[in-house]
Parts: C-alpha cells; sequence; structure tokens
C-alpha cells in the first residue's frame, strides 16, 4: 500500500499528457521514417492506429470490469466474438431462401432452448426432493426437442446455396447500427455467466469466462448458419467510403497528388483516417460516460466495493448484484469493440480469435496502462498494440544481429526462426515488471 | 530471587499508528498458570500475541528464562520453548488427530521423544486416542481444543501460551479442559492464558492481570483478584 | 441385438480413450490442485508448463534418437522425462523465485497471483514456441498397438475391432504409478504431511516449525513432474503442439474444481469425469444403437467434437451451482 501511495504522490498532471505524445510521436516516426525501426508508410502507421484504438475500446470494458470491480475475466475473446457477430447479422445483406429454409424454425428451436433453462431454473426452487429428477427430465426432454427443431433448420439454411451462402443473412441496416447490438450481445452472455461464477471466489470467474470466450469462439467456427464459420464472412459493409471510389472520384488524383502520394497511397491513408475519426469518436464516448460513471455515486460505490468488499457488505450494498453490473457493463464496451473490430476488418474469420491476442494481450495493455485508470487503459492500448505489431519485426532484426557471429546452419536458422515469437516473452516480461514494480500501471488511478 | 521465567515489561505498541498496548508488564513462573482476563477490546489477545512476537513492540522487552527474546520470529520462539495455541484456527482439519500430533513434533527430531510426549498427550487427553485415525475437522469443538492444545505440547514447550481455549465449548468442556491445563501445569509447564470466563479462570489462576485498553489495571493471585469487590463489581459482574 | 459387439465398440471407442485421457487430465488437475493447496492461485500457466515439459521431452528425445538410443519397445521419450523433468523444475523454481515469492511475501491477493501467472503463461509460451515452433510434432516412437484391430477381429471372430494402443497402456500405467507414489508421500512421508499441513493452515504450520519456503519449492517441483508427465503422455497419445496445451487448461481447471480445488483425490475423480463426459458425449452413438437393434438416421451423437470444451464448461458451471467446493470438499469458496 504504502509504495501505491508514493507512486500516485509522484505522478505529475503531466505525465499522461505526456506519454499519450510519446505515443503519438512513435505513430508519426512509423509514417514518416524508414529505417531499420519504422516503415515509414503512412498505410502501416494509421493501421497500427487504427487497431490501437479498437483495442483501446477493449481495454476501457476490461478496466470497467477489472478496474472498478476486481474482476478478471480471462474469457474476453468470447465477447469480442460475439460481438463480431453483430455486423454479420444486422447489416450484410439478406440471403435469398435463407429465412424460409429454416428461419422460422430455428427461431422456434432458439426459443424452445431459452425457453427449457428457463423452466428449469423455475421449477428449480419450487419442488422438494424430487427437483434433482425433476429439472434433469426437463432439460433431457428440452435438449431433444431443441434438437428435433434446431437440426433441420440449420441443415436446411446451410444447404441453401451453400458455396456462397448458407448462412442465415443479415438484415441489411447500416452497420454502424450493428455496433450497439454487438454490445447487447455480449452483455446477455455476460448476465448469463455472471449470474453463475459471480459471488464466489475471484478466482472462478476467472475459469468460468475462460470456458465460455473458448465456446463462443467454437461457436462462431462451427455453426456455419451464423456467419459461415471458417468459411469466413467477407463484404461487411463499410462506414466509410470504398478506396476504389474514391481513385475513381474525379478530384482524387490530385489531392494525392499534393500530397505526394500515390492515389493508392492516399485513398488507403484516407479509408484510415475516416476509421480512426470513428474509432477515436466513439472512444471518447465510451470515456465520457466511463467517467461520468465512474464520479456518480455508483462508481463511487464500485469503488468502495472493489477496496474492500466486506465492509461495503456489512454496510448492506449488495455486492454480488454490483459486480453483475459491472460485469455486463464490462463485457458490453468488449462486445461493441469486436463489432467494431470486423467493421474495420470487412471480414469475419473465426479462427483469428485466439485468446492470446484478444484476452491476455487486452489484459497488458490494461495493467500496464494503469488499472482503475480509463486514460491509463487507452494509453496502455495504443503503446501496447504498437509494441506487439512492431516486437514482431524488431525480434527477428535483433536476433539477426545476436546471431550474426553464428556460423550458418541449423541453430541459427532455428533461432531466426523463432525470433517472432519473442513477442510473447516480450509481452509477459513487461506485464510481470509492470505488475511487480509500478503495480498501479504507467498512468495510476487518482 | 530469581527473575521470572516469562517477563514481558512495559510492552507498548500496536498494528498501525495507534497504540493498542500501553506500558503492559505479564510475568509467569514455572509451573505457573497466569490468565489474563478483561472486557472486550481491552488488548487481551494483543498482549498474548506481542509476548509470541507477532506484534511490533515500539517499547518494552520480553525474556525467557533471562534471555531477551525480543528480535526472534515466532517460528523461534517456538524453538525456544513456546507452544502457542492460536483462539480459532487451530488445528489441521483435513488431518487425522494423530497426524495434527505429529506435525506438532514438526521441530522434533528425537523420535523416542517424541513418542513419549505422544503418549503423554494421549493419556492427558483419552478421547484423542480412540479418535487418532479421524480427521481433526470432523471432531466436536470440545475435542479439537483438545487436538490443538495436544498439538502444542508436542512440541514439548516450557511456556504454553492459549488463545481463549475454552471459546465455543459447553461448560462442562469447559471445567474438564480447566482440570487437563492445572495437570498440565503441575508437569513443570507455565501457563499464560487469555479468558472470557474471568470467574472460572482466575479460580485456577496463581497470578491474574485484569488488562483495560491496553494497560495493567489489577495484578494478584486469582484468589486476590476474585475476593477484590472492585474486580468483581466491574468485570465478574457482581 | 448384438450386445457382445456393443460392447466391444463401447470399450474401443469411449472406454479405452476416456480412460487414457482422463489419467491425462488426473495429472494435470492434480498439478493445479496441488498449486492450488499450496499457494492458493489457479494457475493458468499450467498449460503452457505441460507444453515447455514436454518440448523439453521432444528435444530430448530427438537428441536419443540422434545417438542411435531407444527403448523399444517403449517410446523414447519416457527415457527423456527425468532429464526434462528435473529442467522444468528449474524453470519453476526460477519463476517462483523471481516472481511469485514476491507476492507471497506481501500475501497479495489470489487474483494478483492469478496475474502474474498470466504473465508467467506468456513468457512459457514464447519460449515453447522458440524452443520447438507452433507445428503438429508426433514423438511416439514405441510399439503402436498392444492389440490391432484386425488381431482382434481375427482372435475373437466378432464384426467390431478393438484397438489398444501402446501410449494408452503407457498413459494409464504412468497415470497409477504417479499417483501412488503422490498419495504415499503426502500421506506417508514428513515433507508430504507437511505439504498438507501447509495446505490446510498456513499459520498454524508455521507455528509448528514448518518451513514455508521449502513446502513452496517441493510444491513446484512435484508439480513440474506432474505438468511434463501429463504434457508427456498426451502428446504421445495424439500429438504436440504448443496450442492445444493452452485450450486443455479447461478441461484440467473443470476436472480439479469438480474434485474440490485442493483436494488430490477429487482431482483424479474429476479428471476421469470430465474425460468420460467428454467422449461420451462427443461420440456418435448411431453404430452401437444398431448393434442394439435401434437404427437410427442421425449420428446420435450428443454434440459435435468441436464442442468438447462445452462439456467440461457445463460441468464446471453445474458444480459452481449446486456444489462450489466441489464434489470431495476442497477448498472454501
Amino acid at each position: 500500500m504504502s509504495t501505491a501511495t508514493r507512486q500516485a504522490e509522484r505522478a505529475s498532471p503531466w505525465r499522461a499528457p505526456l506519454l499519450f505524445a510519446a505515443v503519438a510521436v512513435l505513430v508519426i516516426l512509423e509514417g514518416t521514417t524508414r529505417n531499420a525501426l519504422f516503415s515509414g508508410s503512412w498505410n502501416t502507421a494509421l493501421g497500427i492506429l487504427n487497431l490501437g484504438l479498437i483495442s483501446a475500446v477493449t481495454a476501457l470494458g476490461v478496466n470497467m470490469m477489472w478496474g472498478y470491480a476486481g474482476l478478471f475475466n480471462a474469457g474476453i475473446v468470447g465477447f469480442m466474438a460475439l460481438g463480431a457477430l453483430a455486423p454479420v447479422l444486422i447489416s450484410t445483406a439478406p440471403v435469398p431462401g435463407a429465412w424460409d429454409a429454416g428461419g422460422t424454425r430455428l427461431l422456434f428451436a432458439l426459443a424452445l432452448g431459452l425457453g427449457t433453462l428457463a423452466l428449469a431454473a423455475w421449477v428449480w426452487p419450487r419442488t422438494g426432493a424430487w427437483r434433482g429428477v425433476a429439472v434433469g427430465a426437463i432439460l433431457i426432454a428440452g435438449f431433444v426437442l431443441f434438437r428435433w427443431a434446431f437440426d433441420p433448420a440449420v441443415t436446411a439454411i446451410e444447404a441453401n446455396n451453400a458455396a456462397s451462402y448458407g448462412n442465415i443473412g443479415g438484415l441489411g441496416w447500416p452497420v454502424l447500427l450493428s455496433w450497439p447490438v454487438g454490445a447487447a450481445l455480449a452483455a446477455a452472455a455476460a448476465w448469463a455467466v455472471g449470474k453463475v461464477a459471480l459471488g464466489l471466489r475471484s478466482d472462478y470467474l476467472a475459469i468460468a469466462t475462460l470456458g465460455i470466450g473458448e465456446i463462443i469462439v467454437a461457436v462462431v467456427k462451427n455453426e456455419d448458419w451464423i456467419a459461415r464459420g471458417v468459411k469466413n464472412m467477407s463484404g461487411i459493409p463499410r462506414p466509410v467510403p470504398y478506396e476504389l471510389d474514391l481513385q475513381n472520384h474525379p478530384e482524387f488524383p490530385e489531392l494525392a497528388n499534393r500530397l505526394g502520394m500515390s492515389v493508392a497511397e492516399a485513398s488507403g491513408v484516407w479509408v484510415k483516417i475516416g476509421y480512426a475519426s470513428l474509432f477515436t469518436a466513439v472512444l471518447l464516448a465510451v470515456i465520457l460516460l466511463a467517467q461520468l460513471a465512474l464520479n456518480s455515486p455508483w462508481g463511487r460505490m464500485m469503488r468502495a466495493i472493489r477496496d474492500n468488499e466486506v465492509a461495503a457488505g456489512a454496510m448492506g450494498k449488495n455486492v454480488t448484484a454490483r459486480h453483475l453490473q459491472v460485469f455486463v457493463i464490462g463485457c458490453a464496451v468488449v462486445g461493441l469493440s469486436g463489432a467494431m473490430l470486423v467493421t474495420y476488418d470487412g471480414i469475419l474469420n473465426p479462427t483469428a480469435f485466439a485468446p492470446l491476442r484478444y484476452t491476455f494481450l487486452i489484459w497488458v495493455m490494461v495493467i500496464v496502462g494503469g488499472s482503475g485508470n480509463n486514460w491509463g487503459a487507452v494509453l496502455g492500448a495504443l503503446l501496447i498494440w504498437f509494441l506487439w505489431i512492431k516486437v514482431e519485426v524488431w525480434g527477428p532484426a535483433l536476433m539477426g544481429v545476436l546471431t550474426a557471429p553464428l556460423p550458418p546452419g541449423d541453430l541459427r536458422n532455428h533461432l531466426l526462426g523463432s525470433a517472432p515469437h519473442m513477442r510473447f516473452i516480450v509481452m509477459g516480461l513487461i506485464l510481470l515488471l509492470v505488475l511487480r514494480f509500478a503495480p498501479r500501471g504507467l498512468v495510476p488511478e487518482r | 530471587m530469581s527473575a521470572p521465567y516469562l517477563a514481558a515489561t512495559g510492552m507498548t505498541g500496536g498494528y498501525g499508528k495507534a497504540d493498542i498496548l500501553h506500558d503492559c508488564t505479564l510475568t509467569v513462573e514455572r509451573g505457573q498458570i497466569a490468565v489474563i482476563v478483561g472486557p472486550n477490546g481491552a488488548g487481551k489477545s494483543t498482549a498474548m500475541k506481542a509476548v509470541f512476537g507477532m506484534l511490533p513492540l515500539r517499547e518494552g522487552r520480553v525474556t525467557l528464562d533471562g534471555e531477551d527474546i525480543g528480535a526472534l520470529s515466532p517460528q523461534e520462539r517456538v524453538r525456544r520453548g513456546m507452544g502457542f495455541v492460536p483462539q480459532t484456527h487451530n488445528v489441521f482439519p483435513s488431518m487425522t488427530v494423530a497426524e495434527n500430533l505429529e506435525m506438532g513434533a514438526f521441530i522434533r527430531d528425537d523420535d523416542d521423544g517424541i513418542a513419549r510426549t505422544m503418549d503423554q498427550v494421549l493419556t492427558l487427553f483419552p478421547v484423542l486416542a480412540d479418535k487418532r485415525r479421524q480427521p481433526a475437522g470432523e471432531l466436536s469443538g470440545g475435542q479439537r481444543q483438545q487436538v490443538a492444545v495436544g498439538r502444542a505440547l508436542m512440541t514439548k514447550p516450557q511456556l504454553l501460551m492459549l488463545d481463549e481455549p475454552t471459546a465455543g465449548v459447553s461448560p462442562i468442556v469447559m471445567d474438564e479442559l480447566f482440570d487437563r491445563i492445572i495437570e498440565i501445569a503441575r508437569s513443570g509447564i507455565s501457563i499464560l492464558m487469555v479468558e472470557q470466563n474471568a470467574r472460572q479462570a482466575l479460580e485456577i489462576a496463581d497470578i491474574g492481570y485484569v488488562l483495560v485498553q491496553g494497560a495493567n489495571r489489577y495484578t494478584g493471585t486469582g484468589a486476590e483478584l476474585l475476593a477484590d469487590s472492585e474486580v468483581r463489581r466491574t468485570f465478574l459482574g457482581g | 441385438m448384438d450386445l457382445l459387439n456393443a460392447l466391444v465398440a463401447v470399450l474401443n471407442f469411449v472406454v479405452i480413450p476416456a480412460t487414457a485421457y482422463g489419467a491425462q487430465l488426473a495429472l494435470g488437475a492434480l498439478g493445479v490442485t496441488l498449486i492450488y493447496g499450496i499457494l492458493r492461485f489457479s494457475n493458468f500457466a499450467h498449460g503452457d508448463t505441460m507444453a515447455f515439459g514436454t518440448a523439453m521431452v521432444i528435444l530430448l528425445t530427438w537428441g536419443l534418437q540422434g545417438l542411435g538410443i531407444a527403448l523399444t519397445p517403449l517410446p523414447t521419450a519416457l527415457l527423456a522425462l527425468p532429464v526434462a523433468i528435473a529442467l522444468t523444475a528449474l524453470l519453476m523454481l526460477g519463476t517462483d523465485r523471481v516472481v511469485y515469492r514476491f507476492y507471497r511475501r506481501k500475501r497479495a491477493a489470489p487474483i494478483i497471483f492469478v496475474m502474474a501467472s498470466v504473465g508467467v503463461m506468456f513468457i512459457m509460451n514464447g519460449l515453447t514456441r522458440l524452443v520447438i515452433g507452433v507445428d503438429e510434432i508426433r514423438f511416439d516412437d514405441g510399439a503402436r498397438f498392444i492389440i490391432g484391430v484386425a488381431d482382434f477381429r481375427r482372435w475373437t471372430g466378432l464384426e467390431e475391432g478393438l484397438a489398444l494402443r501402446g501410449t494408452q497402456v503407457i498413459t494409464v500405467a504412468a497415470a497409477a504409478l504417479t499417483v501412488a507414489w503422490l498419495f504415499w508421500f503426502l500421506n506417508r512421508t514428513r515433507s508430504g504431511k507437511a505439504m498438507r499441513a501447509y495446505s490446510d493452515n498456513e499459520d498454524l504450520a508455521l507455528l509448528s516449525g514448518i518451513d514455508p519456503e521449502r513446502v513452496v519449492r517441493q510444491t513446484w517441483i512435484i508439480a513440474a513432474a506432474l505438468a511434463t508427465l501429463a504434457g508427456t503422455l498426451y502428446g504421445l497419445d495424439k500429438s504436440f503442439r504448443a496450442f492445444t496445451y493452452f485450450q486443455i487448461l479447461l478441461p484440467i481447471f473443470a476436472a480439479a474444481i469438480v474434485g474440490g480445488l485442493g483436494n488430490p483425490l477429487g482431482a483424479i475423480a474429476g479428471g476421469f469425469i470430465v474425460a468420460f463426459s467428454e467422449v461420451a458425449v462427443t461420440y456418435p452413438w448411431r453404430k452401437i444403437a444398431a448393434y442394439l437393434g435401434w437404427e437410427s438416421d442421425g449420428l446420435m451423437q450428443l454434440l459435435s467434437t468441436e464442442y468438447k470444451f462445452a462439456v467440461s464448461f457445463v460441468i464446471l458451471i453445474v458444480v459452481l451451482l449446486f456444489r462450489p467446493t466441489g464434489l470431495f470438499r476442497g477448498k472454501s469458496v
């Protein structure tokens, strides 16, 4: 405790702005200078920035759970993947014939499934000694009914023009509308998990979320009717112009010329700046809401609970209910970032949802930035994402220098080939070093 | 006259900035039973913890058999002959009674001696002999307390410290426990204990300390304190 | 109705694979539960410890093969195990020294330990990738089959075949020996009892003169041995890929929690419960149903194999809902 206090006292008001400026300098260097460390391409620089901004939104969500309530969610990847489904379901064009093939039956099946769970939950407290048997029977019957309704519907939908579709299709609505839907999907899943795993030991939530994360990703990979599974879902509409349209615009080549870029490069940069503005707007909106919430009576209570659960519980605060609230809200923000991610990528590729990248790397961002501090989370996200991308390049370069004295051969080749993996070690080291020597992060909570 | 076996003099200190103990003094002679009583929050358990080295002291010194042990950790004090029975969490619940006692003897390596002490403990608490193979967590409160005392005795202490040994046990079990404690003292082991049941405890005490707000209020033999009308009125409920 | 063939099919496709898998999970869960019992946190790096240990075994196996040393008909990996265990144990002890000890002395909250274990997980994952890469590796060079499908059909004249692979027998035998040794150690030796005492009541263990650092060191060494063994057996039985060892973390945690975290006996039971559920739920029962005179169009598979993790998860949720301390009463919630 004493080290933490000292750290807070030492933190100057200029610390956060300076650190943000440093990140900005890194991005500018990436965009302007070409040498061993930087690529000198604005397309690359803005690409890193945009994914950094998305990660910042995810990190904000995680920071709400961890920083406000001390909850460890180890399934971030799943909540992101769930949010990522929203743009597919909301804004891709409807698939001809899919709905007729089995849409109604599918909805009926899903309703049956949820109804079974609800019925089981309703019966459980209302029956006596035989409730185990009763609930077991309900669940088994429900499962059989569900599969009876569900399987033919899915088979029919997936058979519908399987080569190019095979999914239920979207609604064709604007893609920005899908972002809040992504948040809502993640929130619903979070409510279900939180209901079970909150209120128990803190690591149980971590393990339960680890599980739900893997399951959601498995669902996205394997339920082709939702979003074509590993066949990938491309053609997600964009909220910003397409490069080709820009290039064909009569005035664009001149603009590109004035900027000293090729038309192709300029169009890419234009699109990325468009995304960057959009993402920044979302990020600022989330921060604003989060700050307002944090400084409201609700936020003060959250922090009081985090700092002393026992005392807060003794004062009559329903700790578990509050934790559930913050868990759902945090996961919603994570889901939002998932929707933003696929919108930016323009393609939903479920195999890309790897826990190391989307769960644990986000955690590194939050811890490094400063648990409990929203600006810290954003800073951590931008900085760590930049390093994550660049260490993949710098690692082999460094290894090249280090192995130069070695004779050419298997060992050298092996080391050179394995060097990109060094970023895992670097991230682990950063996490451990920050956790130990600056547990409150780069921008500590005030 | 030689110095007392345990002498904790002028103890002042606490956990944070505020002191809990104020110039508190406790001494125990060999084979004596010393009892600390007092109202709730008087710092009784804290004083005992201070003697055992679980509380940092700003002032005062603790000597055992004439040696200053103020700098020693609790574990080192165990090796010097101080046995401690905490008020709660004082057994290994998933281990059998026999294993609990064995763990008490962990610091000893004289197998014969350990076996002898084990026999003595089982003679002292015959009920434990019957329950040797049963996990301590499954025993009743009183039996568990016996295991706790037995475990501490296995370290072969010269001074046994008991923090409210009768908390939460029935009056019958309490009387039996006090009988056993007298028996232990007769074997030459000094006893220092904190008790809620002040009257019964003072009845068996060679010396009693009444603490109020971390300071000595009354000190005397158990009989003296029981006879003192002031003590009776204020602390023993008439 | 063909009871015998149905029985053989159940043995071949459910019982034998689930038993081997259960033994692997049990060993993994034992490691998790021991660390939980002594150090009081869920070690997220355990999967990657298994991966690292197995990577060491593979490297040493290649080395031994290069020298022409083999253990035929047993896999060379068994010969490499002791050295690999020693290397993994050294790594764990080093990790404890530079990472966990600090938090232990500070008596940090369990969740901080979990977070630190995530950092360790990253590093171990990176180390494993660095030394051995991310490709799928098969390193079982022992005798493939003890009973082959064709032989079994010839011997019995049954339509259904039964295969028993060498690795399956080795897995179960090694797991049984290890568990027997572990229980002997925990219940009969002074060091083992000290570990249990520390797990039961840390403060009282200190008062009894038990050296906590020594207990912690023993725990890491045993956990390293269990993790390396579990990882190697899993890799021999299936194949080695760094990523699968991260995924196996979930069934292992589920097994440990089902049995009651901190309870070794529970971890073993939990391992088999999870393994049998997983295999039974994801196995297509059509063939067996047909032997029993029940023809069906569907596969009669409750869940497709891709969702095997859902089985661990559901078991986990059910236990958390109804008996958070686990079936065998582990540490309190």
